[in-house]
């Protein structure tokens, strides 16, 4: 026995079979504990859908709402508000919502279902803080020719009131709007496609 | 008595025989080049405080909550009602600080004396990591008291890897475990900061020692002593130009370590939060997901790296450029050996160029930490007026920058391009009597 020849090409493939099995062995076990990371099903189910009762908020005051733990801006624009939101375009990244950051209904220089309801997530597209609203259409320190909209304190973007980013700030992306739709004239579902509620 | 001891040495002995002789390979029969100077300090406080780290870290678990709904209310509980858990806790986190202010001097000595060449190339990479493995440590030990800095501060990191195209959105809410930082979020951390991060941290302190003693401490001369005379009044063949570590070094070490501490015992006892910039003023109130903290800033040890993040915009719809920057800022460190091709080690030899290259390098390190600290946003209306702040702030930071990322670049052509002009190295330490 001791004096048997080696058989090395036999040797070889013996321990790189060994070594591809036990290879995807590890690589098996490791999924589980790779997957413990995801969202849990109770953090998933915290996610459901919120519905605001909008019924009070004045023109040109915004309201803060709760949705997966994000902030959801709720905005009753004026006419003012409103009118100036077009004559921004030149001033910003992607004025006609072209990249995508909302749902294919919202559309427009408003993006929102109803032009005076503004509905946004409340998170800077740069590193997730929460812009601060500025609605009064008048120089501010961060911008003399101000037109209303949200600033982040953090990094310094700007946003309209349509929450579409200014160019020549670190946010690359105007702020996401999330699915909703209209319940009836004084409550709106945040989390829910008009579509799939209907 | 004394028989006894020795017996009890020898039992032990039989029982492991490397014990002793790998003490002697690294305390009493290892060769330091005699002329180490101040800077040669670092290395061993760095040791200390990870000590420190540990102990003091051990006893705040015993009274710390790892939950989003109690772990701010444990951390104010062992401020005030533990005894002496005001003082554990203010080790821990002035410790966190000094410890970065340590292993920043530390790794700029390697810079200055070329500590990171040839052969110590695999010390210089070793000790990267632990600067990485080390920043992530200390970034999860920020979220854990659950203040609205820690929330914020963990949210702006993550958010970095949203950056990253295509799986960007999935892998932060896989770092997270939820939609936003949560108490799943404060958990893992807390797993990886009290378990995962600390072992790997203190393998990697092994290796890097080994690696270090394998090839020799470099000096402020860049003389290699192991080339040099040998015999020395220990043993007739060992390096001329070394003594042993200890007690020569542990005992030197001792007086930095008695300073060391004064100075930490002032700020512990007199300003523990340093003005709000060991510990900030935000996360003395609590995690609140739906109110940014006005300016959200890191601690310190990361404004260089978090300034060099801001002054890149974003272009072609994403923001993944200020993220690549920040991080090659630290790849490029990692790449050192490879990008100074200059054979002389120490700047006491090199030319010029490199002198002052070295110079403008740790100011713009220093000013970009200033930029990414919200200071110079703070100055700019102070000393210039009327000005536009954001213009004159990237204006700054971006220079800074160019500056940080001009070192590598300067320092490749300059090695390469036969444009340094040494001075002659000699043959040993300059002070070997």
């Amino acid at each position: 026995m001791a004096n048997e020849v080696v058989d090395h090409g036999r040797r070889r493939f013996l321990t790189a079979t060994t070594s591809v099995v036990g290879g995807v062995g590890v690589v098996a076990a490791v999924v589980p504990f790779i997957k413990s990371w995801e969202p849990s099903e109770r953090a998933k189910a915290a996610g459901a859908p919120v519905m605001a009762d909008i019924g009070k908020i004045e023109l040109g005051q915004k309201v803060d709402y709760a949705w997966r733990g994000l902030p959801v801006f709720v905005v009753r624009r004026t006419k003012d508000q409103l009118a100036v939101l077009p004559s921004l375009a030149p001033r910003l990244v992607d004025p006609n919502s072209e990249v995508d950051q909302q749902p294919t209904y919202i559309k427009g220089p408003a993006r929102s279902i109803k032009p005076e309801w503004l509905v946004l997530i409340g998170i800077c597209t740069h590193l997730g803080c929460v812009p601060e609203f500025f609605p009064q259409i008048k120089p501010e320190p961060f911008d003399p020719n101000w037109k209303g909209g949200f600033f982040c304190p953090c990094h310094k973007s700007r946003y309209d009131l349509s929450g579409r980013v200014f160019s020549g700030v670190p946010a690359p992306k105007n702020l996401q709007v999330p699915p909703y739709h209209f319940v009836d004239d004084t409550h709106i579902q945040i989390g829910v496609d008009p579509k799939e509620a209907g | 008595m004394a028989n006894v001891f020795t017996r009890m040495g020898d039992w032990v002995n039989e029982r492991a025989p490397g014990m002793m002789p790998a003490y002697r390979k690294h305390m009493t029969e290892y060769y330091a080049p005699k002329n180490f100077n101040l800077w040669y300090y670092f290395g061993s406080l760095a040791l200390l405080v990870l000590v420190n780290q540990i102990v003091t870290g051990i006893f705040l678990t015993m009274n710390y909550k790892t939950s989003a709904a109690e772990a701010f209310a444990s951390v104010e509980y062992i401020m005030r009602d533990v005894e002496w858990g005001w003082l554990i806790r203010y080790m821990h986190s002035t410790g966190a600080s000094l410890f970065f202010v340590v292993v920043f001097l530390h790794m700029f000595r390697g810079l200055m004396y070329g500590s990171y060449k040839k052969p110590r190339e695999l010390v210089w990479l070793l000790g990267m990591l632990i600067f990485l493995v080390l920043m992530a440590e200390a970034f999860m030990g920020y979220v854990l008291p659950w203040g609205n800095m820690s929330f914020w501060g963990a949210k702006v990191i993550i958010s970095l890897f949203g950056t990253i195209p295509v799986i960007g959105g999935t892998l932060v809410e896989w770092i997270m475990g939820d939609y936003l930082p949560a108490d799943a979020t404060l958990n893992r951390f807390f797993a990886l900061h009290v378990i995962a991060l600390p072992l790997v941290l203190l393998l990697l302190v092994v290796l890097h020692i080994a690696a270090l003693h394998e090839v020799g401490s470099n000096n402020p001369d860049g003389v290699e002593i192991k080339k040099g005379p040998k015999g020395n009044r220990w043993d007739a063949l060992k390096p001329a130009d070394g003594i042993p570590f200890h007690p020569y070094y542990t005992v030197k070490d001792l007086v930095g370590v008695g300073f060391f501490l004064l100075i930490a015992a002032f700020i512990i006892f007199f300003a523990p939060t340093f003005g709000g910039w060991f510990l900030e003023h935000d996360n003395f109130i609590p995690a609140n997901n739906l109110v940014t903290p006005s300016h959200i800033k890191p601690v310190w040890y990361f404004t260089p790296f978090y300034a060099i993040l801001r002054m890149i915009p974003s272009f072609f719809g994403t923001a993944v450029w200020g993220v690549l920057a920040m991080f090659g800022a630290i790849a490029l460190l990692f790449a050192l050996p490879w990008i100074d091709a200059g054979k002389v080690k120490s700047v006491r030899y090199r030319g010029t160029g490199f002198k002052v290259a070295l110079g403008l390098f740790a100011a713009s390190f220093i000013l970009l930490g200033a930029v990414g600290a919200g200071v110079t946003a703070e100055v700019i209306p102070e000393w210039f007026g009327d000005v536009d702040v954001t213009f004159w702030e990237n204006l700054f930071g971006r220079l800074m920058t160019l500056i940080y990322f001009g070192y590598f670049v300067f320092l490749w052509l300059y090695t390469r391009r036969g444009w340094e002009t040494t001075r002659p190295v000699p043959e040993r330490v300059t002070t070997h009597d």
